[in-house]
């Protein structure tokens, strides 16, 4: 990490609006957050992120967007609520990383761990195609994006031969139905992204009923 | 037609800035028997008040309007005024025209609107005030004690020294409290079997203190200076004329049972006393595991007891005592930090709390002093210290700061590095050391005993081998952090008594969201509940060191004994009155009122003809009316009314705001 | 007792010694599982990590599949348990969100059927006496830690059945089959299934953080009820073993291996032989098989 100075006047009211919309769609108080670091700890993976997940919530509570989506921290976060279980202010910390790789993908931001993002691509495409996941055709085209050829061919072959890995896919009778699901969430998120690029509210389900 | 002369306050720009002074006045000169208006920017001072006086005098007023603050502030400042100048207290009223408009308002002119309808609607009332007068009533001169830690023993040697008698009530077998089961005291380190122990022989030795140990508080009735208590004294089976206090009797005791005291890390007898300092040294018999309730056989104790002093057939007392003042002084629980399963504590033997280690670093305690694990008995080279342990813990129920376990923690860190030369890890979230040489020891603790300190909460403690590996993040670092301890200290929060709640129903005073009693004024009666003559010292009213609790606990003794040192008390007449020519009798009035203050009564009546018949009327017991209101809103003949709040008042007030 | 059964897509792959074994145990304990007509994936973790209504969308097409069967979901699989679980919980309270998710599947769910995840209802709805009465084999001198992974215990306001830091369900299982189990600090830590194949050296770690706490607490086995778990801590040992020149030889059952195998069927049956670590030379040494 390069020593910038974060200039915190800068960010302004799109830094709370950030904020804010973060709250929104995770359906949590971000704000509770006081940095007590129990995520950070108890996070298996945070070792390996850019920034620890408390520092994460911090820069969404000073709307720091830019540094938030592009941290390598969402893409490497693995949902496993430790953080959330945990949380003495009931901050649900694994929903705000989800909500974060979503609007990092849904907005462009460049990718900082590629090769996961890759994964979960190739994953839901597999989905989309046939209605199930299909390892064998998922860790295919997952390999022609990543260019990692080699790695995992010894447990490839193996499962192959133990017949845990199959060559064909299982192809649902409603796989038509599922893509259809596919469809009908991108044209959402589209009218979404559209109507809060110019401006006007969004209704975030998250924000209703469930706590 | 009533002279009524209305004053309005400035309050320098508290009011003035949000209401138009000249625009309230004009509006009050011409409502109905106002004959004076004058303004004055701050009423409440020695010249406002003269004021007030030289208008009643000169203008021959025969009734006053102060339209100013909250009559909680200056009400009794303006009675006396009135009074002062030869009007009845009670011929005043207050327009609050600044807590309830000025200060809530962002617009002058609806601001100016409100005040001169709040103006309007005192004017009207006031039409209606009568004189009334106080009355006086008898004070028992005796105080009531609940709770025997540190905050009812200070509170009952400051009443017992002022020459006034005092009963204190301890549920336990002996008084001392949490104080007697803690080692080291901060920020001196006294030693505080040291400086207790001697107030519990004060206590015990003073000729104006009655010691009820092993009892507890059933019912409270009555009111200010004329309580009456139903104490349960429960059964020690013991003959405490008789017992001595030699200690035969616990040490042939075949029953062994974890002690209360030593938080379970130590042993006790079915017959006991908790711990050798014990006041009174007389023990107890517990009937639930004594081998001889539960068996009918055994009898040791009453064999080997020199003195004949075992009682097995004694039975529990019911004691009925006056009291003219109650201090409420039950203390705090230490939480259990079970569900915390990430720390686990009952999981792991060597993850203590704090209260534990008290016990573990105690000369009386189960190791003497000696601080050793409790898995092996190896005495710890590493020692985590986890600060906020339930406190500040929203997922886990106790919003609040534990406020004293910065400080025990830093004494902990201290110890330990003294006695056994561990190394001390804490892991806090803020260090807050708001106290007199409290910062002073924190630094001391991290230069002159090199405690390391580490901001952040533990999220996982686990075994590792023999060690408890402690997962934290250090914030200021920004890296996940691992200490390998031999021990694990969890700072545990300070929780309301499991009966604290009945308590307070049981003394009719209020209780907040956790259970911790309720003072009158948060900055201006502390000390107070909002039932007059309770009050309250200690932890009972919030998480308190002992430096604080004992403040408070003179504090209240001294609000007591001013009670106890009047010859009369005068009461409010703001309190119902039942017009018995239209009472119906059907004493709906008696089950709502919150007091017991209403009772049915026969009274024998003359009607036509020149018989006599007899009639049930309600009747209000005019000491314990509290003027709350409750039974004129039920009374169906309207023949239920407060003085000064009459049904005519209040109608006079909605004539004033509403035609 | 009847349940609508969603065995998920690994089950139909990589864990399909899970699926013959959850049949074979359910079968033995009278539970009838009742395979939801033409099920879909859940999305797992890669649908929420990016689309939250996606995450939504896939269980609930199957959850209203359910609904049609009258019958509550049954998962042997803690990932799909969790999203089904997940997708209940956040529609639960919010009709704004139900009817969106209706919408955009085509069918209308109503969020009226429950999911479990098989091991509550093995351990809790069925319970450990009725489970002991049916050992044939009891599996004596077996030392397993079980192993919870995030999955199934988390976020408690979810899942909610068993205690989110120290587990006990599956101990009890085990003990009823004559197996000991060992008191372990890892039970619930995740192994980074989502990772296995985007950062493998992730995983390799958090799975050498794992299996060495198994090994230290003296187990002879790991017991799970995740086909990613075991993926992971079985197809993947070999690799932390090379990565950190460590040996640990530590089978990792599903529960319902074990519970097979002592309800007395044949452990050719059992689907053993796909293990990475194969854990046949582990129970003959038990006289176990």
């Amino acid at each position: 990490m390069e020593m910038e100075v974060l200039n915190l006047t800068a960010v302004g009211p799109a830094g709370a609006a950030f904020a804010a919309q973060v709250g929104a769609e995770a359906g949590t108080d971000v704000f509770s957050c006081y940095q007590c670091g129990k995520c950070s700890a108890g996070c298996p993976i945070s070792y390996a992120m850019d920034y620890q997940p408390r520092q994460i919530m911090r820069l969404v509570q000073l709307g720091l967007k830019d540094e938030a989506l592009k941290s390598s921290t969402i893409w490497l976060c693995a949902s496993c609520a430790t953080c959330t279980t945990r949380c003495p202010r009931e901050v649900e910390i694994a929903t705000v990383m989800d909500t974060l790789r979503a609007m990092a993908r849904r907005e462009g931001y460049p990718y900082k761990e590629r090769n996961i993002a890759a994964f979960h691509r190739a994953f839901l495409n597999a989905v989309a195609g046939g209605g199930r996941a299909y390892e064998l055709g998922m860790i295919l085209s997952y390999k022609m994006a990543t260019f990692e050829l080699i790695k995992d061919i010894d447990l490839g072959l193996t499962w192959l031969r133990q017949g845990k890995l199959k060559f064909f896919p299982e192809r649902i009778h409603g796989a038509a139905a599922v893509r259809d699901i596919f469809d009908k969430v991108r044209e959402i998120e589209r009218k979404e992204v559209a109507a809060q690029r110019e401006g006007r509210p969004v209704a975030h389900e998250g924000t209703e009923g469930h706590s | 037609m009533r002279r009524v002369g209305v004053f309005v306050c400035w309050c320098g720009s508290n009011i003035a800035g949000m209401v138009d002074i000249e625009q309230v006045k004009a509006a009050a000169a011409k409502m109905p028997n106002v004959v004076y208006v004058e303004d004055n920017k701050y009423t409440c001072s020695e010249p406002g008040q003269a004021a007030i006086q030289k208008a009643i005098k000169e203008q021959n007023l025969d009734r006053v309007v102060v339209a100013a603050c909250s009559p909680r502030m200056h009400e009794n400042t303006f009675r006396r005024t009135v009074s002062g100048a030869g009007l009845n207290a009670y011929l005043l009223e207050i327009a609050n025209i600044r807590e309830h408009c000025s200060w809530v308002h962002p617009d002058k002119a609806a601001g100016t609107k409100k005040a001169v309808d709040l103006v309007r609607r005192a004017v009207y009332k006031v039409a209606k005030n009568v004189p009334l007068q106080r009355a006086s009533i008898d004070v028992t001169k005796k105080a009531l004690v609940i709770g025997g830690g540190i905050a009812g023993i200070q509170a009952a040697l400051d009443i017992a020294d002022a020459g006034q008698p005092v009963v204190i009530v301890e549920k336990t077998p002996s008084i001392g409290g949490h104080m007697a089961q803690l080692d080291k005291t901060f920020p001196t380190l006294d030693c505080s079997a040291c400086i207790l122990t001697p107030k519990m022989v004060d206590a015990a030795q003073n000729q104006n203190i009655t010691l009820m140990t092993w009892s507890e508080v059933e019912k409270v009735e009555g009111y200010i200076g004329n309580f009456t208590v139903t104490i349960r004294k429960k059964a020690r089976h013991i003959d405490t004329t008789k017992c001595t206090g030699c200690g035969i009797c616990w040490s042939k005791c075949p029953a062994k049972l974890p002690s209360e005291f030593d938080l379970g890390l130590g042993q006790r007898k079915a017959i006991y006393v908790p711990f050798p300092q014990a006041i009174p040294n007389k023990p107890v018999i517990d009937e639930k595991n004594c081998i001889y309730f539960k068996t009918g056989k055994c009898k040791a104790c009453q064999i080997f007891c020199p003195a004949g002093a075992i009682a097995f057939d004694q039975k529990d007392e019911l004691i009925e005592e006056k009291f003219g003042a109650i201090i409420v002084a039950t203390g705090y629980e230490q939480w259990d930090p079970s569900p915390y399963g990430e720390y686990g504590y009952g999981r792991y033997k060597d993850v203590i709390t704090g209260l534990e280690f008290e016990r573990l670093v105690n000369a009386s305690g189960p190791t003497e002093g000696k601080i050793k694990r409790p898995s092996d008995g190896k005495i710890p080279k590493d020692v985590v210290i986890i600060q906020c342990v339930g406190s500040r813990d929203e997922a886990k129920g106790i919003p609040y700061c534990s406020k004293t376990c910065c400080m025990y923690s830093a004494k902990h860190a201290i110890l330990l590095d003294e006695k056994i030369h561990a190394h001390p890890y804490v892991f806090y979230m803020d260090v807050r050391t708001p106290g007199k040489g409290y910062e002073e020891f924190y630094k001391r603790a991290t230069e002159e005993h090199h405690a390391t300190y580490i901001r952040g909460r533990v999220s996982k403690v686990y075994q590792k081998g023999d060690k408890l590996v402690c997962l934290g993040e250090d914030t200021l670092l920004g890296k996940k952090v691992a200490v390998e301890a031999d021990m694990v200290i969890l700072a545990s929060a300070m929780v309301h008594q499991p009966a604290a709640s009945k308590l307070a129903q049981t003394l009719g005073i209020s209780y907040d969201q956790n259970h911790f009693y309720t003072e009158a004024h948060a900055k201006l009666r502390p000390v107070e509940t909002n039932t007059a003559g309770i009050f309250l010292a200690g932890a009972c009213q919030g998480p308190k060191d002992i430096p604080e609790t004992v403040a408070q606990a003179s504090a209240a003794a001294s609000k007591a004994i001013g009670l106890l040192s009047k010859a009369k008390l005068e009461t409010e007449p703001l309190v119902a009155q039942v017009n018995e020519g239209i009472c119906s009798g059907c004493l709906w009035c008696k089950p709502i009122c919150p007091y017991k203050a209403i009772d049915g009564k026969v009274i024998k009546e003359r009607i036509a003809g020149g018989k006599t018949i007899e009639r049930t009327v309600a009747s209000v017991n005019a000491s314990l009316c509290q003027g709350c209101g409750a039974c004129t809103v039920a009374c169906r003949t309207g023949a239920m009314n407060v003085l000064g709040f009459t049904n005519e008042h209040i109608l006079a007030e909605v004539d004033a705001l509403c035609l | 007792m009847k349940y609508a059964y969603y065995p998920g897509c690994s089950l139909h792959s990589t864990a399909t010694e899970y699926e013959e074994t959850t049949r074979t145990v359910c079968a033995t304990l009278g539970v009838e599982l009742a395979e939801i007509p033409d099920w879909n994936c859940c999305g797992a973790t890669s649908a929420h990590a990016t689309n939250h209504l996606l995450s939504l969308a896939l269980p609930a097409r199957d959850l209203a599949k359910a609904e049609q069967m009258g019958l509550d979901v049954v998962a042997p699989c803690a990932a799909c348990y969790n999203r089904m679980a997940q997708t209940i919980h956040e529609t639960k309270d919010n009709e704004v969100l139900r009817h969106k998710v209706s919408q955009v599947i085509g069918a209308e769910y109503q969020g009226t059927v429950k999911a479990k995840s098989l091991l509550e209802v093995l351990a809790a709805d069925i319970g450990p006496k009725v489970v002991e009465a049916k050992v044939q084999k009891p599996l004596k001198g077996l030392k397993v830690a079980a192993y919870y992974g995030c999955l199934l215990v988390r976020p408690p306001a979810v899942t909610g059945w068993d205690d989110a830091e120290n587990p006990q369900s599956m101990e009890r299982l085990m003990t009823a089959l004559g197996a000991e189990t060992v008191d372990w600090s890892h039970k619930t830590e995740c192994c980074g299934a989502s990772l296995t194949i985007s950062r493998t050296d992730i995983v390799a770690k958090l799975t050498h953080d794992i299996l060495d706490a198994a090994k230290a607490a003296g187990a002879d086995a790991i017991v799970c009820a995740c086909p990613m778990c075991q993926a992971n801590l079985d197809g993947r040992q070999g690799l932390v073993e090379k990565t950190y020149k460590t040996q640990y030889h530590l089978p990792v059952f599903y529960f319902t291996q074990l519970m097979s195998l002592a309800f007395g069927k044949e452990p050719y049956k059992l689907g053993f032989a796909r293990h990475s670590i194969d854990p046949r030379e582990l129970l003959h040494s038990k006289e176990i098989a």
